[in-house]
């Protein structure tokens, strides 16, 4: 067996045919500058706005015209595929590119010739850098190499956002798809009161993790040390150099960007685990997190652009599992469309759940009860969807 | 001093060098751990569903 296994990477013919457009993921940071690029030819100020029209509408657009992603690395790649320096570097190469745009928008947000609809416009075109970033610390902060780490905290501080790395890993990833998760959206639930909830509760969530391992340290959580703290601290430092740079002007600015991206960030968390429920095993704990738990997506463009967070059934199972080797499970979940499209739907919440509650439904065979429901609809739901025999014994 | 596996991801805890960093100085036995502590790599798995690792398999595969 194992030396069949150590045999098979030289026989088993598969390329990976994205190898090249992994890159493509470098165009996002290249979006306030594309933006800029469009007003000057154009001469028309609507082209601050690029950055939104072309992650809600020209990448659902690529997602509908472009289709689906039929390649799966085989089991026997996954280990030469993840031992290939060369996909780290490309994750590596977003970030300086981030720093570059943030520093030109904040730069070109002192400028006095621009007006404030211009300004909110740049400002909307970083906070789409600013959420994708995001995406990108989220794949470098699962990695086991500690500057793979450091690298996600550098790309969170852009949105002060850096408490999301020990969340996500040590609070999300545990609780995934329970009630008790914040970042776990509820059927029923919408995402503008989402919103709230999965930001507060992450939050909360961090701290209490950090407060926890120090505990056991037996130092004081106000500690330098305590990732939560050390990460603000980059922002700070961050933030702080930027206003001291280009004028406390350039404040609420800096703040629109950091919400958008928060936004985006936690609208995929909205997306990615919708009405999924765990159920609880005898001895009191949950089941263990499989492909059923994770809705799924396996558009090209946005799989690209995302570096396959879509195939979120295997990152939940293999959380370490760096991106290009992630594969679709078949008997997974799956959305409609791609990950941005989805985030357009969720403005509308009477469409998205004409949209997604059929399809929880049908993923839970018709039985309501295995889905997590949203405390206030919970009755609504119960009713609407109980089952002929339940009608009939009621 | 024994060691433990992660099933999910392969982190292995060792008795002999603990995880300081988690609150678990080196020589801390794994049966003194908190059972609900969870793999710091994966976040998968926790303490209880953690194997221990024979010593030879260690030394070939890992
Ligand atoms: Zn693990």
């Amino acid at each position: 067996m194992s030396s069949a296994e150590a045999a098979a990477p030289i026989g088993v013919e598969w390329r990976d045919t994205k190898r090249y457009a992994w890159l493509l993921g470098t165009i996002i940071p290249a979006i306030p500058f594309l933006a800029w690029g469009l007003v000057e030819w154009t001469g028309s100020d609507l082209f601050w706005y690029f950055g939104p029209v072309f992650v809600f509408g020209l990448i659902p657009l690529i997602d509908l015209v472009v289709g689906r992603d039929p390649n799966s690395p085989p089991d026997e790649v996954i280990d030469s595929l993840e031992n290939d320096r060369y996909y780290r570097w490309v994750t590596y190469a977003f970030i300086p590119l981030q720093y570059v745009t943030l520093i030109w928008t904040a730069w070109m947000l002192s400028q006095p010739q621009y007006g404030v609809a211009d300004k909110i416009g740049m400002a909307l075109s970083a906070g789409m850098v600013a959420g994708i970033a995001i995406n990108t610390a989220h794949e470098l902060g699962h990695k086991k190499e500690s500057h793979e780490r450091w690298l996600a905290k550098i790309a969170l501080a852009q949105t002060f956002y850096g408490h999301f790395y020990i969340e996500h890993n040590r609070g999300h990833h545990v609780r995934v798809s329970t009630p008790e998760d914040p970042a776990s959206a509820r059927m029923g639930e919408n995402v503008w009161s989402f919103m709230p909830r999965t930001v507060s509760g992450s939050l909360r969530s961090a701290w209490e993790l950090e407060k926890k391992r120090f505990g056991r340290l037996g130092t004081s959580h106000w500690n330098i040390k305590n990732d939560v703290l050390n990460a603000w601290l980059m922002s700070v430092v961050l933030w702080g150099g930027l206003l001291a740079a280009f004028g406390l002007g350039i404040l609420p600015y800096l703040v629109i960007q950091a919400v958008v991206g928060i936004w985006l960030l936690e609208s995929v968390n909205f997306l990615e685990h919708y009405g999924m429920k765990r159920q609880k095993l005898e001895s009191g704990r949950y089941e263990r997190v499989n492909p059923s738990h994770s809705w799924n997506s396996n558009n090209i463009g946005t799989n690209v652009l995302l570096y396959h967070l879509q195939r979120h059934s295997d990152h939940h199972a293999n959380p370490t599992r760096r991106y290009q080797a992630l594969r679709d499970f078949p008997e997974a979940p799956v959305l409609p469309t791609g990950y941005a499209g989805m985030i357009v739907l969720s403005w509308l919440p009477p469409v998205w759940r004409k949209v997604m509650d059929k399809r929880v439904l049908a993923h839970y065979d018709g039985d309501i009860t295995r889905a997590n429901l949203h405390p206030a609809k919970e009755e609504h739901y119960l009713r609407t969807y109980a089952t002929a025999s339940e009608r009939v014994a009621a | 001093m024994a060691k433990f596996v992660c099933p999910s991801c392969d982190y292995v805890y060792d008795e002999a060098k603990g995880e300081p960093r988690e609150g678990w100085p080196p020589g801390t036995p794994f049966a003194e751990l908190d059972p609900e502590w969870c793999c710091p790599d994966c976040g998968v798995r926790e303490q209880q569903d953690f194997e221990p690792l024979d010593d030879r398999a260690s030394s070939t595969n890992r």
